[in-house]
């Protein structure tokens, strides 16, 4: 081992500039996103979406009942929670628990960065792993009757957005981050959601299913929340989780192993 | 020059108080922070690193404060004791992520990479690699942006003799090139054989700072032991015994030596010539038998 040059008088230390991305902070979390044994989770629920679409338009007519169904319930209502807990504790949850942020932390770039990064890293994954599959899967059902299949498909990706920067949130805050994050897409959005009217207004899904409604036909899709209003708490929540997540990193500690 | 400098620093986790009151400061060359498990070595270097703001007290570089200050990694690398890295990238691109991030290229990953000597292995994936090689990379990843500060925490853990001579003698050349460079150990020998100065930690505590023989002759409320040989031991024994800075003697038949425990550093070594003089006895071995780091460190802890 050698070493070259001397070491020269350090400059003042710099706060680095804030930017809304880094190349290589997005090349690493997506390569971590998508090379894990959650890449499996991730490329099988929208498989399952599109086999299943298959399976009822072999066995029946195009219908936007079933269709509706289907796009609602298990796409808007399971799938896309799911895939925005998969990546939106997954672009940084692990690598919190194992203590390899340390190499992204150790660097002059502003941790609103990397979670703005991440952020995006975590949108995009979500938006391809679910609003192109239920775009895919509502042309399959009913050809795109009443605007349905882009409706939904707008649905899941405002979804997308929201619940990556929810589920960010979450990995930051705790090591049990998936548990919270299928907590609250399994038993609030899928559960208390459809059962409890209150809890309705507090629903990522039918904030998304408000736009839908309004990209749809009228009446092809239904929501329990006003348009303004959801725009304004899918808004509301996307800031503020994005806000307290990076808040969140730049006063992360990381305990030694003693 | 840069310095890192911990004034009246404490952190405590819950009702564990982890480092309690330390004052220190780290300057150009190789500095051995030792202290057995559980002292607060991590905690320290931790917060030197900027991941951990102290509970009481400042940590500055050059007088700026680390925490909460991504400039300063700038001017600090950092290799943590934590296994985990990005093992689904090869070496070469783990480095080279690690360059990209200080705003650099390939060029300087490479030159990185050659310095740990590790071009070798450098397309294979992180998760191949031996615990060694994945020490070097480490190293390679915190020496990409040429820093003048390095930190880290038991960087020889898992590496063969082989390995940890080559990260010693790096270490050592970036000592004598002007860096500060501070390492933890619980492992003696190692900060016996790289530190040109050491601060010792024990529970929590700042216990000692400085070279090491110096910090055991400071210590002179604690026995000293020394082994000598002479032509007339047992004569040297009686008029040594008659001192107060001499607590016992050992005549060891075996070796065929004296075994000294002074109480009193300064005034044997004064003593020990000056009685061989007077009694016309020859003294052909004086040497201490006790200055090794194994010793000063558990006077260190016992005190």
């Amino acid at each position: 081992m050698s070493t070259t040059t001397p070491a020269a008088p350090p400059a003042p230390a710099r706060a680095p500039k804030a930017a809304l991305f880094h190349p290589t902070v997005a090349r690493l979390t997506y390569r971590a996103l998508l090379g894990r044994r959650r890449a499996l989770i991730l490329f099988a629920l929208p498989t399952l979406l599109v086999v299943l679409a298959i399976a009822v338009r072999a066995l029946a007519n195009a219908d936007d009942s079933t269709a509706g169904g289907i796009l609602g319930g298990f796409a808007l209502g399971t799938m896309v929670p799911l895939i925005g807990v998969i990546a939106g504790t997954g672009a940084i949850g692990p690598e919190i628990d194992d203590g390899s942020v340390v190499y992204l932390l150790a660097k002059p770039v502003s941790r609103s960065t990397i979670i703005f990064t991440k952020l995006f890293v975590a949108i995009g994954v979500t938006v391809a792993f679910s609003s192109l599959p239920v775009l895919f899967a509502g042309f399959i059902l009913n050809g795109n009757s009443q605007q349905m299949a882009v409706g939904y498909a707008v649905a899941a990706a405002i979804a997308s957005v929201a619940y990556s920067a929810l589920f960010l949130l979450f990995g930051t805050v705790t090591r049990h981050a998936v548990v919270f994050g299928l907590v609250y897409a399994l038993v609030w959005e899928a559960l208390m959601g459809t059962l409890i009217p209150g809890a309705k207004t507090l629903s990522v899904q039918q904030w998304a299913l408000a736009v839908g409604q309004r990209v749809a036909a009228d009446g092809a899709i239904t929501s329990d929340v006003q348009l303004p209003v959801a725009v304004c708490l899918l808004v509301a929540l996307t800031a503020v989780a994005t806000w307290y997540a990076g808040r969140r990193l730049k006063a992360l500690t990381l305990a030694g192993e003693e | 020059m840069t310095h890192i400098s911990i004034d009246h620093v404490s952190r405590w986790f819950g009702n564990v108080v982890a480092v309690n009151d330390i004052t220190m400061t780290i300057g150009p060359g190789v500095t051995g922070l030792l202290g057995p498990n559980g002292a607060g070595k991590s905690t320290l270097i931790n917060m030197m690193g900027g991941f951990l703001a102290p509970s009481n007290g400042s940590v500055t570089l050059d007088g700026t404060t680390i925490w909460r200050n991504a400039g300063i990694y700038r001017h600090i690398g950092i290799v943590p004791e934590r296994e985990a890295m990005y093992d689904f990238l090869t070496g070469r691109e783990f480095v080279l992520a690690n360059a990209e991030l200080h705003g650099l290229g390939r060029a300087e990953a490479a030159r990185a990479l050659a310095t740990v000597e590790m071009e070798y292995a450098q397309d294979r994936k992180i998760s191949t690699y031996s615990k060694g090689m994945r020490q070097r990379v480490k190293m390679a990843s915190a020496l990409v942006h040429d820093p003048s500060v390095l930190l880290l925490d038991e960087p020889f853990n898992g590496m063969d003799p082989r390995q940890r001579m080559q990260l010693m003698e790096l270490l050592r050349q970036m000592g004598d090139q002007g860096r500060t460079v501070l390492f933890s150990s619980h492992i003696l020998e190692e900060v016996e054989q790289l530190a040109s100065h050491i601060e010792v930690v024990v529970a929590g505590r700042h216990a000692a700072s400085g070279d090491f023989r110096k910090i055991r002759r400071l210590m002179t409320d604690r026995p000293h032991r020394y082994l000598v040989r002479s032509d007339n031991d047992r004569a040297l024994a009686g008029a040594l015994i008659a001192d107060p800075s001499t607590a016992g003697i050992e005549v060891d038949l075996a070796e065929g030596a004296l075994r000294v425990q002074a109480v009193d550093f300064g005034r044997f070594t004064e003593l020990l010539p000056r009685v061989a003089r007077d009694h016309g006895i020859r003294l052909l071995t004086v040497s201490p038998s006790d200055e090794s780091l194994e010793s000063v460190f558990s006077y260190l802890i016992a005190a």
